[in-house]
């Protein structure tokens, strides 16, 4: 690897430190000083055992759901289902917390987990399955299922499963034994974090070592290669889509099994919108994933913090990570040019989502 | 109708969302900041226009993922609207903007079910329903929109032609930002008055299924717009006089409508055949 591929290799990094340095601007905006502002994130986020705590917790549904994302990029796929995903996840979890009765956690907590994977698997089914049969763009169907997942869960816990006399529209606790253990006493953190983590080096193994990660990738590469080659392309392109929602509904799974104990109306503030963000400046490697979720993370608990102190509204964090995409997106098209006019290669440019966000194996 | 327009040039515009979401917030400051509803509009038309030459640029000179790109918008229009609304019109206690007046008397609004329709009827709405088949003009009956759509569907051959495929969709997709802008402003103009954190909740989506089911023709986008809209009224209707039901299910109308909208019909649309790919000149 020389130098030169190795900042090539870097380019999500410098998109984040371009966009955050842009973001300094909105602090500026909003009368703050964005020195002290970004000193307070930072603090917010890592500094403390309850910072960081809290970064676990946020950084747990993104994982999962960014594994998804990325699952479903490198076969070709756009997800942007993940939050309607985690919606269902979450449900499946919930009722299965709800109802099972009995059961010792080492069963219970599995059994939701499972419940949640397929929960969250059925929902991006529907859309894998109007791609191939249809020619319908999974990323416009996906998207609109975002939105009935959102206010399907919240029809349910506004009626039939709501809680008798509750304020607001919740369901009752879950049986404490589909609890998942807190990690890190007197704090929030859970045993989320900790699964996701196994699951993201077992999707790397899948995805990477497997001739089953090989056909996905594949397919995301080049899918009429793929075919002629004789990878059964529209199995292959519904198993990546179910198990990128799968894995988004097991992010709703800990959520409501490791931190609400209960499912709310809307209880994801956009974990899943943030999932495509984390999967794309992650390069759809799961390993990159994990960097990438736990970056976002802590952004996210540290820029609670930095509202409280300095007033600087957490939605900023939003427009950075926008930002960030578009510089990644800019600067990969530029590389692409670079490596054309090199002459290195004479591929057309981009022709696949996968190749595009800069999804490639490692050469 | 943004949509089609930039559609037919062969960018596919996700970031249509964030273009109207961008145009609500515009139209709502423009609106206050700059005296009056046709002062909003006109600004969700520079910003949405402005945002549309950001698409551009990067997809077109660059030759940026088009979805990726789209993807960047829409986060980016929803964190910065935000982030202007708590920092800028929520402290200064803004509560309404002058806002387009409505056209249907009060007693027409009072009709059942058709009422709801007619209360939002706003000179925006006329100025929607009239640009449809000036557009479907331009688009059919004219060189530029011969041009168009040669631009959409072969490039290279419309290059041979003398026409610059950059220039075309530079413009077609500012045109559209421009339209999703005047689309958002429609909504904190024309709806609610103001601007909230992400009002327009998909609808840049359901825009793009509009273009889909309207088989990338304005007219037939219009049709299709109409049909959601419906969707929407009947929804308010059922909220409003309160069935028993959650509000959540009448809410999921549009977008249930819109996704079996999809699945049924789009076997047969085909979009236009250089949709999504960049154009390289010295590509051979």
């Amino acid at each position: 690897m020389t130098i030169r591929t190795a900042a090539l290799r870097l380019l999500p990094v410098w998109a984040v430190l371009f966009a955050l340095l842009l973001g300094m601007f909105f602090v500026l905006l909003a009368g703050v000083n964005p020195i002290e502002a970004y000193r307070d994130l930072l603090r917010g986020a890592l500094a403390d055992v309850f910072g960081f705590a809290t970064t676990l917790v946020k950084t747990t549904p993104l994982l999962f759901a960014g594994l998804g994302v990325a699952v479903a990029l490198r076969a070709g796929l756009i997800n942007i289902g993940a939050e309607g995903q985690i919606y269902l996840g979450g449900l499946a979890a919930a009722l299965v917390g709800l109802y099972v009765r009995g059961l010792p956690p080492l069963l219970h907590v599995p059994l939701a987990m499972l419940a949640a994977f397929v929960g969250g698997g059925a929902w991006a089914l529907l859309p894998a399955l109007l791609r191939l049969r249809r020619g319908v763009s999974e990323i416009i169907t996906t998207l609109l299922m975002n939105y009935i997942g959102l206010y399907f869960v919240g029809a349910l816990v506004s009626g039939p499963l709501k809680e008798p006399g509750a304020p607001y529209p919740f369901s009752p606790p879950l049986a404490p034994s589909a609890y998942l253990p807190t990690i890190i006493a007197t704090t929030d953190a859970h045993a989320g974090i900790l699964i996701a983590l196994v699951l993201a080096v077992v999707t790397y193994i899948v995805l990477e070592h497997t001739p089953a990660g090989f056909q996905v990738r594949m397919v995301g590469a080049n899918p009429s290669a793929a075919a002629y080659a004789g990878v059964n392309v529209g199995q292959t392109v519904i198993i990546a889509m179910v198990v990128s929602g799968g894995l988004a509904g097991l992010g709703g799974a800990s959520e409501v099994m490791g931190l609400k104990h209960r499912l709310f109306d809307a209880f994801s503030p956009g974990y899943g919108y943030d999932a495509i963000v984390v999967a794309f400046l992650g390069a759809g490697q799961p390993l990159g994933v994990v960097a990438t979720a736990f970056f976002f993370g802590a952004l996210r608990s540290g820029a609670n913090i930095m509202q409280r102190s300095q007033g600087v509204p957490v939605a900023v964090i939003f427009a950075i990570q926008g930002l960030a995409v578009l510089f990644l997106a800019a600067s990969l098209a530029v590389r692409h040019r670079i490596f054309r006019w090199g002459g290195r290669s004479r591929q057309p440019v981009a022709a696949s989502p996968a190749q595009a966000a800069g999804v490639s194996d490692p050469e | 109708m943004g949509g089609v327009l930039s559609e037919r040039s062969g960018v596919l515009n996700i970031g249509l969302e964030g273009m109207m979401l961008t145009g609500a917030l515009a139209g709502a400051m423009g609106s206050y900041f700059l005296g009056g509803p046709w002062m909003g509009a006109l600004a969700a038309l520079a910003v949405g226009a402005a945002l549309g030459l950001v698409l551009a640029y990067l997809t077109v000179t660059l030759g940026a993922n088009q979805i990726v790109t789209g993807v960047g918008i829409n986060l980016f229009a929803l964190g910065f609207t935000t982030f202007v609304e708590r920092v800028a019109i929520r402290p200064a206690g803004i509560e309404a903007v002058p806002s387009f007046a409505q056209l249907a008397a009060p007693e027409l609004r009072a009709i059942p079910l058709l009422g709801p329709l007619l209360a939002n009827l706003t000179p925006l709405v006329l100025v929607a329903i009239v640009i449809a088949p000036i557009l479907a003009v331009f688009l059919y009956r004219t060189p530029w929109g011969l041009a168009l759509r040669a631009t959409g569907e072969v490039p290279r051959a419309a290059d041979t032609a003398g026409i610059s495929v950059f220039l075309v969709r530079y413009m077609a997709v500012a045109a559209g930002g421009a339209l999703a802008g005047v689309g958002g402003a429609f909504l904190s103009l024309g709806q609610l008055n103001l601007f909230s954190e992400n009002m327009t909740a998909g609808r840049g989506f359901i825009a793009l299924a509009a273009v889909i089911l309207g088989k990338w023709n304005p007219v037939g986008a219009l049709a299709a717009a109409f049909l959601f809209g419906a969707a929407e009224a009947l929804q308010l209707f059922v909220q409003s006089y309160g069935l028993g039901v959650p509000y959540q299910i009448p809410t999921m109308l549009p977008y249930v409508l819109a996704l079996a909208v999809l699945a049924g019909f789009v076997s047969r649309a085909i979009p236009p055949a250089a949709e999504g790919i960049p154009y390289q000149q010295e590509e051979r």
